[in-house]
């Protein structure tokens, strides 16, 4: 009997993201509409409260809902990921197909570039950025998408190189195709699900990066509400109210393992290399 | 292989000096006086002009950098301005705490993530290996200071076995301190573990499809023997770059868990320096953490690179 590889159960791991990412998004946009309560609303006769039909998550130590601070959380979180990825892919694409087609010296800059910004973890990056010019969701969008920009122009760059060695792109340009045209019109598109794949990873890793940063005081700044703030001010209260520290960590645990799982999934799909294979 | 590790060592220097181009250039961006900041506005004059003094403002950038960087060639990280004491004394003294969390945590990762991959890649496509890769599924997506929570919140406050923060120093004696940075570390171990028992496994698979397995399997050794014997060896060199590449990403977990578990390390330091705008101690442990994590990298593609010299004939 064949067994099946779980690296290969690529569309169980793309629907199962997808599931997860629409869960995400859905929350947020509702988040625009309607909440069960005003999400900064505080009611200090309310406090720690635990779940009920009132309070679904319940309430925190000023006596906000939970559930409405994690949906509007839900909502600026995929806001700073959002930005910090568009950032990433706004300076990191063009930089990594350049690269690839400049040669020589392009990518000598792509690649020292990718040492430096490894060097320096987001959160390392974006601690400094926040020594310099103070907290907020700004200040960690700029951190953030500075790191995501190195890593997509380092994918892009590897990505667009294989496209150029490849024979429909030689025919373009004996056909006397320029370099800028030969880009647009076939290397990106034969790039782009790479960047792609790599867009969802960085996606969860800015999620997680932002939460890492609004937990130290760092990122987005009260009252507006944050996962990983939420995180922070239930470490308080663990004695009297402990689930508080579950919900915001589940929140955060499941859009990360929603993105990981449709990036894994899509690479999979997109590249059949993936799925390893064995003797044993 | 010595031209090799001169010229990784050439691209070290190259990236070491660039990121204190980069350290120093942030902390340049500080709107307005960066002393008047500190001290307030009420400070007096000659307070504020003996800050500035210190802090070198009173020279142009560009020898404030050169002063700068000779002094850390010298091993002169510069003098806090909330400790008044020097930034690399203060670095030594949290490095007790830092390092042996790091080392614990990486101990902690290899040990469990070796066992698993092996399991996974013997038990390919089976129950066990369902299990490892949907341990490696999740532990990848659980944020490390959120399983601090959740670790504090079971063995501290539930059941009482570990300390929910704090470090009693190593003059306590061992097991107090290790006590004290058990949680912290397997905090930092679990997605770590995740994300090397996939590489492992991965690894071992792509290994386990090579000629020298087959012949080994055709001669009758057996399968354990292949497994541990042949294909473990092959694959430890991916999981030991990974582990390089994953180094950052243990350098800034621990600023988070530090802070968690109120340990006294390099990363509480940095985030109370940032509280206390005191820009020195905050440029010189970045740079010093960054600086770790390239020279990590590089060594580790040195021992590689000896190991097995095929990617260096490719280089």
């Amino acid at each position: 009997m064949t067994r099946r590889d779980p690296v290969s159960a690529v569309p169980v791991a793309v629907w199962a993201g997808a599931a997860l990412v629409g869960l995400l998004l859905a929350v947020a946009l509702l988040s625009l509409v309607w909440t069960p309560y005003p999400a900064e609303q505080v009611r200090v006769v309310a406090r720690l409260r635990p779940p009920s039909a009132a309070h679904w998550l319940g309430t925190d130590h000023f006596g906000r809902d939970v559930a409405s601070m994690l949906m509007v959380g839900a909502r600026n979180s995929l806001a700073v990921a959002a930005a910090a990825v568009g950032l990433g892919l706004g300076l990191g694409v063009p930089l990594g197909l350049a690269a690839a087609a400049l040669g020589r010296w392009g990518d000598e800059l792509v690649a020292r570039l990718g040492d430096l910004v490894f060097a320096f973890p987001a959160v390392l990056s974006a601690i400094l950025l926040t020594a310099a010019l103070g907290a907020g969701a700004v200040n960690v969008v700029v951190a953030l998408g500075l790191f995501n920009a190195a890593v997509l122009a380092r994918v892009t760059r590897g990505a667009a190189l294989a496209v150029w060695r490849r024979e429909f792109v030689r025919a373009a340009l004996a056909l006397g195709r320029g370099p800028l045209s030969v880009t647009l019109v076939h290397v990106l598109p034969n790039t782009l699900g790479v960047v792609v794949v790599q867009t969802t990873v960085l996606f969860a890793v800015a999620i997680v990066n932002e939460a890492a940063l609004s937990y130290l005081g760092l990122g987005i700044q009260p009252p507006s509400p944050s996962w990983g703030k939420m995180l922070g001010d239930a470490q308080t209260h663990l004695f009297n109210a402990p689930l508080q520290a579950v919900f915001p960590g589940l929140a955060i645990a499941l859009s990360v393992l929603g993105l990981t799982l449709l990036g894994d999934g899509l690479r999979d799909w997109l590249d059949p290399r993936h799925r390893s294979s064995g003797l044993l | 292989m010595l031209a090799f590790a001169l010229r990784r060592g050439l691209t070290l220097a190259l990236t070491a000096w660039l990121a204190s181009v980069v350290v120093f250039a942030a902390l340049e961006l500080i709107p307005g006086d960066p002393a008047l900041m500190m001290l307030g506005v009420n400070a007096q004059p000659d307070t504020l002009a003996a800050l500035r003094a210190q802090m070198g403002l009173d020279v142009p950038p560009l020898e404030r950098y050169l002063r700068w960087a000779g002094g850390l060639l010298r091993g002169d990280l510069g003098t806090s301005l909330t400790y008044a004491r020097p930034v690399a004394d203060l670095v030594a003294e949290r490095l007790v705490v830092t390092l042996p969390l790091a080392l614990l945590s990486l101990v902690m990762s290899t040990a469990a993530a070796i066992p698993l991959g092996l399991l996974a890649a013997a038990r390919r496509g089976r129950g066990g290996d369902w299990a490892v890769l949907g341990f490696a599924q999740i532990g990848v997506a659980l944020p490390s200071f959120w399983i601090a929570i959740l670790l504090i919140l079971v063995f501290s406050v539930g059941l009482g076995w570990f300390p929910a923060g704090g470090f009693p120093g190593w003059e306590a004696g061992v097991w107090p301190a290790l006590r004290a940075l058990i949680l912290p570390a397997l905090a930092l171990a679990i997605p770590e573990a995740a994300i090397l028992a996939r590489v492992t496994r991965t690894a071992l698979l792509d290994t386990l499809g090579e000629d020298h397995i087959r012949t080994a399997r055709a001669k009758g050794v057996g399968r354990a023997a292949v497994l541990l014997g042949h294909a473990l060896p092959n694959a430890l060199l991916p999981v030991a770059t990974v582990l390089g590449l994953q180094l950052s990403f243990l350098v800034a977990g621990a600023v988070v868990v530090e802070n968690v578990f109120t340990l006294p390390g390099l990363g509480r330091l940095l985030y109370q320096a940032i509280g206390q705008r005191d820009v020195i101690v905050v440029q010189g442990v970045v740079l010093l953490l960054a600086v770790v994590v390239v020279l990590v990298n590089a060594l580790v593609d040195i021992a590689c690179a000896a190991a097995d010299p095929r990617p260096r004939a490719l280089s």
